[in-house]
């Protein structure tokens, strides 16, 4: 591989040798000779790499001889992931948020009808920081943020991994209708500071990040996207197939969209509104037609917990799963929970819409069929 | 007995008698919510495909066909001649049957035959093949968008995505299951 005079800019080049690929912001052009012109000055024709966005003047070097592949090539999107975390913990950090660190391993992760927990001896890998996270809300922790491992028994395609990298915060005294604005703050914020700016293209379409985002009731989503009644489907048994058949494609086309207003029994651990005892104040942000994040004001009743978790448990034995045994100690501390709203976001969904990846495999390290 | 959470592409499974294999696999889970499986389904016998979603719990009859061990010999038109590594007998099956496995097959590939009452429906493809790239971009075009994996065909005909470091003339791995380069093949 041969360089021109402008190559004494670029790190390390005195590494470089036949064999080894470089994926360059900046396009590359190849000489008669067969040598490549690497021109790392601004070309008149410079237009950004659109599967690795923000990467700036970043160069990374990608070695061919290697045989793991599939891990050099995500080399880029790895660096991108690696940009977009710490991106997000300054944000939260100058937002008067702390990072916290709970167990991974727990001994009774929340009864919910349709989330397996991974065992774990005795114990489980917890599906979520949810349960500590609040106790920590009751002990008078009022801004906090988690970014962590959760592990989901079964959970695996394109958008599923089942160990997986979730981000939680939680914040007292406000509700839900907050959090979805600090959601929107917070993903605005971290596209641009890694240089994605305030649009985006994800699966062939550009998503506007400019506030405000659309917000649709799930009902007028049944309504309008599935020509059925929440209710009905609820009834029927068709909630689940018309989701993901007529209801999430359509949602965050343009925009970002926040879904809110699930049914009661779609929020085992989410308040109830006020004047629709039928709904929780709960809500899901989609964006490209992926879920990416699930937030919600928090239930504070430790009675109502409590049947809600054994109403769960039924569910669970009667489609022969496994039934988890109460959280006591989250139920005996909830009491003291004040009014709160808490939101989990999935990174690795994330990643992948920044990235314009089409598979979650592309947005990490190792999936478990590569271990 | 196989239940829904086995369900991959390339899987084979009675539904209403008929043998089918699934072509086309998606796990959805709504926020929440239970998790749904998504699939393409071609039968085997005729052909047609359908669109089915199933659910945790559901649970399919795997289809029994008979295997039997055979040789690809070579390609006639849409007929496909193989040969029983038995008893020399040889049979034709046509493209259509064949599927995507048609993309994998090169001379003297050892496969297993699929019977549907004494029928040949398909065959059972190795689950990785060496095939030598017949057709490809030289790499440094400048074109960065795409930097990370380049069209490709091979021998068969058959068209994937590749690492850009790969020439023409070079043999690579396939895994059939996926269709999708695996690794590059030292000669």
């Amino acid at each position: 591989m041969g360089y021109g005079k402008d190559a004494r800019f670029v790190k390390g080049l005195s590494r470089w040798s036949q064999g080894l690929y470089i994926f360059s912001p900046r396009p590359l052009t190849q000489t008669e000779t067969g040598f490549v012109a690497l021109a790392f000055r601004p070309f008149p024709s410079f237009v950004p790499i659109p599967r690795s966005p923000g990467m700036g003047d970043e160069t990374v070097i990608i070695n061919s001889s290697i045989k793991n592949w599939s891990l050099v090539r995500r080399k880029t999107a790895l660096r991108q992931r690696a940009k977009i975390l710490q991106a997000i913990r300054d944000c939260f950090v100058g937002q008067g948020f702390w990072e916290v660190e709970t167990p991974h391993r727990i001994p009774a992760p929340a009864p919910e009808s349709y989330i397996d927990a991974v065992p774990s001896g005795s114990w489980f890998l917890h599906p979520s920081p949810e349960l500590c996270m609040k106790r920590m809300l009751a002990a008078g922790y009022e801004k906090i943020f988690q970014i962590c491992r959760c592990w989901r028994e079964g959970e695996r395609g394109s958008q599923h991994i089942p160990e997986f990298t979730l981000l939680e915060w939680y914040h007292s005294g406000v509700d839900y209708s907050t959090l979805m604005e600090e959601c929107a703050v917070l993903i605005q914020t971290v596209a641009t500071r890694v240089g994605l700016g305030e649009r985006i293209i994800f699966c062939d379409q550009p998503i506007d990040l400019t506030t405000p985002w659309e917000k649709i009731p799930l009902r007028k989503a049944f309504l309008e996207y599935a020509k059925t009644p929440m209710e009905e489907a609820l009834k029927d048994g068709s909630f689940d197939e018309l989701m993901v058949r007529d209801i999430e494609p359509r949602l965050g086309k343009k925009k970002p969209t926040f879904v809110f207003d699930y049914p009661a029994e779609r929020g085992a651990l989410a308040r109830l509104k006020i004047e629709d005892r039928t709904l929780a104040e709960r809500f899901e942000l989609y964006m490209g037609g992926l879920e990416l994040a699930n937030g919600f004001s928090e239930l504070a009743d430790p009675e109502e917990q409590r049947r809600r978790f054994d109403r769960e448990n039924e569910n669970r034995r009667a489609m022969g799963k496994p039934v988890y045994v109460i959280p006591e100690r989250f139920l005996e501390e909830l009491g003291e929970m004040p009014p709160s709203a808490g939101i989990a976001l999935g990174i690795d969904r994330l990643v992948m819409i920044f990235l314009d990846a089409r598979s979650i495999d592309e947005v990490v390290a190792f999936t478990p069929e590569e271990l | 007995m196989y239940s829904a959470s086995d369900l991959r592409k390339g899987l084979k499974v009675v539904i209403d008698r008929d043998p089918y294999v699934v072509t086309f696999f998606e796990f959805s889970k709504p926020g929440k919510g239970q998790a749904l499986y998504r699939t393409k389904l071609r039968n085997m016998i005729t052909g047609l495909t359908l669109d089915r979603t199933f659910r945790e719990g559901d649970t399919f009859e795997p289809a029994s066909l008979e295997e039997r061990p055979m040789q690809y010999l070579y390609k006639e038109g849409s007929h496909y001649h193989f040969m029983d590594n038995q008893t020399y007998e040889q049979i034709i099956i046509n493209e259509e049957s064949l599927a995507e496995s048609k993309n994998f097959l090169i001379e003297n590939l050892n496969v297993k035959v699929l019977l549907f009452r004494d029928k040949p429906i398909g065959v059972d493809l190795p689950n990785f093949v060496n095939l030598r790239v017949i057709k490809t971009e030289l790499w440094v075009k400048g074109d960065t968008s795409k930097a990370d994996y380049k069209p490709a065909t091979v021998e068969t005909g058959y068209e994937l995505r590749i690492p850009p470091f790969v020439g023409e003339g070079e043999l690579i791995t396939i895994d059939t299951r996926t269709g999708e380069y695996s690794t590059r093949v030292k000669e």
